[in-house]
C-alpha cells in the first residue's frame, strides 16, 4: 500500500498552506507521504513538497487541468488510486477540496470524514476529529471503506520541515474532456491586499457595534497594522459594510488563526462556531456581559472607537 | 419542469448540545429545518413564481420527526413531500444512496439542497447524490439563472466568485446569502395539512464511517479581563498582551 497522499490544493500555481499543513502531519504518520498536483503547467511546483518530507509527488499536467473541474479531476484521480493504492487520500476542506472529495467519495462507494481538525492514520485505518453542530460538539469517526479519504480544516496543524526525496512520478493522463461537466464561465478574484480570511494568522472583525463604515475602517486599520485578514459578523455583513465573503460564523467561514480580535462583536453561537476554536481570542466590547468575554483570552470592556486608535498607536512603539 | 428540494431536519443553530451516555442527547432539544434548506426551498418557490418550474416537491430522510421540516416547507410553499424513513445513524453515503433512490423514480428536472448541514457539518450528501445519478452539480451557489436547459450558478468559492454552467438536470447546493426565505403565513401552514407526503422506506445501504466517540470541546478557562479602564490604559495593556504573549508581529 502507498501510503498517504496529500491532494494539492492551488489556483493559478498558488498553492494553500493547508497543503503544506497536511503534508507536515502526515509525515508524523511514518508511512510514505506523497503530494498529488493536478493543473497546466505545474511541474515547476513539484519541487515545492519535498522540503515538508513529500517522498513522491504525483504530477498530473494536462489542458483538462487547467482550472479545477470535478469531472476530469475525478476521473483522474480515480485510475491513479486504481493503479497506485493509496491508503489514504486528504484533500483541504476547501471549496474545491469538499467537492472533489465528496464525488469521489461517492465514485469509490467509500467514506469520508469532511472538515477535520485532527486525524490519525496508521496500518490503513483512518480516524479523525471533526467538530460537529458548529464547534459544539466533537466527534471521533473511522473511515471504515478504501481508501480512507477526509476533508482537512486549515490552520490546525503547524508547517513543519522535513525531508522527502520528492520523486516526481508521471500518471498517465485518464480524464479527457467528455469527463468535463461544468463550464466555466468567469471566476471574479476577490481583490484584497489583505491574506485570506481562512488562512490568515490575525483576524480582526467588526460587528454591530461598528456602528457603519466608520468603525469598519478602524477594524481595517488595526488589521493592516497587523498583517491581518478582516472579517465580521453577520449584522456587519448584511448591514453592507463588508463582504459576504468575510462573514464569519456557521454560516459563513470556519477561521482558525494564531489570534482573533473582535470589535463590537456580541458573540452569538453562530458567530462563536466559525472563531472559537482559534489559539488566541481578544475582544472590545462596551457591554461587559457579552458572552463574547466567556471565549476571550484578553478582553477589554470598552468603547472600540476609543480603544482601537490608541492601541494602533501601542503598537506602534 | 420539476424541481426537488433536500431538507434535513436539524437542532436549532441555537442549542446547547449535551451528551448523555456517549451520545449526543436530543432532549429538550428544538429541531428546526436546515437553515441552508430553507434557502433552497425559497429558490424552489421563485422558481415556481417565475413559472420556470411547474411543481416543487420537498424530500427529506429520517425519522418520522423529520415530517416537521417538510410541512414547514409545504407551508412555505411546496407542493408535495416525500419522507424517507431512514435510521438518523445513516452516514452521508447511507443518506445519499437513499435519497437518490427516491430522486429516480420522481425524475426531477433540477434537484436543491444545502451546501452543509448545520449538525454534521458535513456538505457531502449533495454532491454524492450527483455522483449516483450521473448528474452534474455545482456547489455553494448565491445565485441561479435557468435557461434552455442550462442553469448558470454563482458559486462562493475560494477567494472568488465564480460562475459555472451545467446541463439540467443538474443537482445544486446553495449558500444562504442565496435568497431570504419566507415565512410560512398562516394560511400556507393550514393549506399544508392537506398537501400530500408519501412515506417510503430508505433504500439499505451501510455506513462507511463509523463514529467511535462523541465529546464536548474542552470548556475555555477564564481569560483576562479589563474592565473600568480608560481606554489608553486599556489599549496599552491589549498592545502588551499581544506584543508579549501573543507575539504579533506589527508591520
Ligand atoms: C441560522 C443562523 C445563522 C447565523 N450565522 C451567523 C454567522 O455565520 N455569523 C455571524 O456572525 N452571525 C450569524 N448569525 C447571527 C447571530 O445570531 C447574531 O445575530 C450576529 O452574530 C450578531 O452580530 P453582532 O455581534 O455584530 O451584533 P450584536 O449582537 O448586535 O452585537 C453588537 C455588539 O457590539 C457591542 N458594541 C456596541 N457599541 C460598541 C462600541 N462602541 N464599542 C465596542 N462594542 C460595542 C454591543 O455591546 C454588542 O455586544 C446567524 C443566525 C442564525 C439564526
Ligand atoms: N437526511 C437528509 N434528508 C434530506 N436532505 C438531506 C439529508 N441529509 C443531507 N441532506 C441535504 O444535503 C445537504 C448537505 O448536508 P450534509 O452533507 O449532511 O452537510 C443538506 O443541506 C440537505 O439539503
Amino acid at each position: 500500500m502507498a501510503g498517504t497522499w496529500v491532494f494539492v490544493d492551488q489556483r493559478d500555481g498558488n498553492i494553500r498552506k493547508v497543503t503544506f499543513e497536511m503534508i507536515s502531519k502526515a509525515k508524523k504518520f511514518g508511512d510514505e507521504v506523497s503530494a498529488v498536483v493536478f493543473g497546466k503547467g505545474v511541474e515547476g511546483l513539484a519541487s515545492e513538497f519535498a522540503k515538508y518530507g513529500a517522498d513522491k509527488v504525483y504530477v498530473a499536467d494536462a489542458d483538462v487541468f487547467a482550472e479545477y473541474n470535478t469531472g476530469a479531476y475525478v476521473a483522474q484521480i480515480t485510475a491513479m488510486i486504481n493503479e497506485y493504492k493509496p491508503n489514504a487520500v486528504l484533500f483541504a476542506h476547501t471549496f474545491n477540496g469538499r467537492d472533489f472529495a465528496s464525488r469521489l467519495a461517492q465514485k469509490l462507494e467509500t467514506g469520508l470524514a469532511t472538515d477535520c481538525i485532527d486525524a490519525e492514520i496508521s496500518a490503513g485505518k483512518g480516524v479523525f476529529t471533526r467538530a460537529i453542530y458548529a464547534g459544539k460538539a466533537l466527534a471521533k469517526v473511522e473511515v471504515t471503506g478504501e481508501p480512507v479519504l477526509a476533508t482537512i480544516r486549515a490552520g490546525v496543524w503547524d508547517v513543519e520541515e522535513s525531508s522527502g526525496a520528492g520523486e516526481v512520478v508521471k500518471p498517465a493522463i485518464a480524464a479527457t474532456d467528455a469527463d468535463v461537466y461544468q463550464t466555466i464561465k468567469e471566476f471574479i478574484p476577490t481583490v484584497s491586499a489583505r491574506p485570506d480570511l481562512t488562512e490568515a494568522e490575525v483576524v480582526v472583525s467588526g460587528g454591530r457595534g461598528c456602528k457603519g463604515p466608520e468603525g469598519i475602517k478602524l477594524v481595517e486599520q488595526l488589521a493592516d497594522m497587523l498583517g491581518a485578514a478582516v472579517g465580521g459578523s453577520r449584522a456587519s455583513v448584511d448591514s453592507g459594510w463588508l463582504g459576504h465573503e468575510l462573514q464569519v460564523g456557521q454560516t459563513g467561514k470556519v477561521v482558525n488563526p494564531n489570534l482573533y480580535i473582535a470589535c463590537g462583536i456580541s458573540g452569538a453561537i453562530q458567530h462563536l462556531a466559525g472563531m472559537s476554536s482559534s489559539k488566541f481570542i481578544a475582544c472590545i466590547n462596551t457591554d461587559t456581559e457579552a458572552p463574547i468575554f466567556n471565549v476571550s483570552d484578553f478582553g477589554v470592556v470598552g468603547d472600540l472607537f476609543k480603544v482601537i486608535p490608541v492601541l494602533c498607536e501601542e503598537l506602534k512603539k | 419542469m420539476k424541481v426537488l428540494v433536500c431538507v434535513k431536519q436539524t437542532f436549532d443553530t441555537e442549542a446547547k448540545i449535551e451528551l448523555k451516555d456517549g451520545k449526543i442527547s436530543d432532549a429538550g432539544i428544538n429541531l428546526i429545518m436546515n437553515p441552508y434548506d430553507e434557502v433552497a426551498v425559497e429558490g424552489g418557490i421563485q422558481l415556481k413564481e417565475k413559472k420556470l418550474a411547474d411543481e416543487v416537491v420537498v424530500v427529506s430522510a429520517g425519522s418520522d420527526k423529520a415530517m416537521d421540516a417538510i410541512r414547514t416547507a409545504l407551508a412555505m410553499g411546496a407542493d408535495r413531500g416525500i419522507l424517507v424513513k431512514q435510521d438518523t445513524a445513516a452516514d452521508e453515503y447511507a443518506r445519499a444512496v437513499a435519497l437518490a433512490a427516491v430522486m429516480k423514480e420522481e425524475n426531477p428536472d433540477i434537484i436543491l439542497a444545502g451546501h452543509v448541514a448545520a449538525d454534521d457539518g458535513s456538505s457531502q450528501v449533495p454532491t454524492r447524490i450527483a455522483e449516483i445519478l450521473g448528474l452534474p452539480h455545482v456547489n455553494v451557489i448565491t445565485n441561479l439563472e435557468l435557461a434552455d436547459g442550462k442553469a448558470v450558478c454563482t458559486s462562493e468559492a475560494d477567494g472568488g466568485t465564480l460562475v459555472t454552467e451545467v446541463s439540467l438536470p443538474a443537482v445544486i447546493s446553495c449558500q444562504v446569502s442565496w435568497n431570504e426565505p419566507r415565512y410560512p403565513s398562516m394560511k400556507g401552514i393550514m393549506q399544508a395539512k392537506k398537501k400530500p407526503v408519501a412515506t417510503v422506506d430508505a433504500a439499505a445501504a451501510d455506513n462507511k464511517v463509523a463514529i467511535l466517540e462523541y465529546s464536548l470541546p474542552p470548556a475555555k478557562s477564564a481569560g483576562i479581563k479589563i474592565e473600568d479602564a480608560e481606554p489608553a490604559e486599556a489599549a496599552a495593556k491589549l498592545a502588551d498582551w499581544m506584543k508579549n504573549t501573543v507575539k504579533v508581529e506589527v508591520k
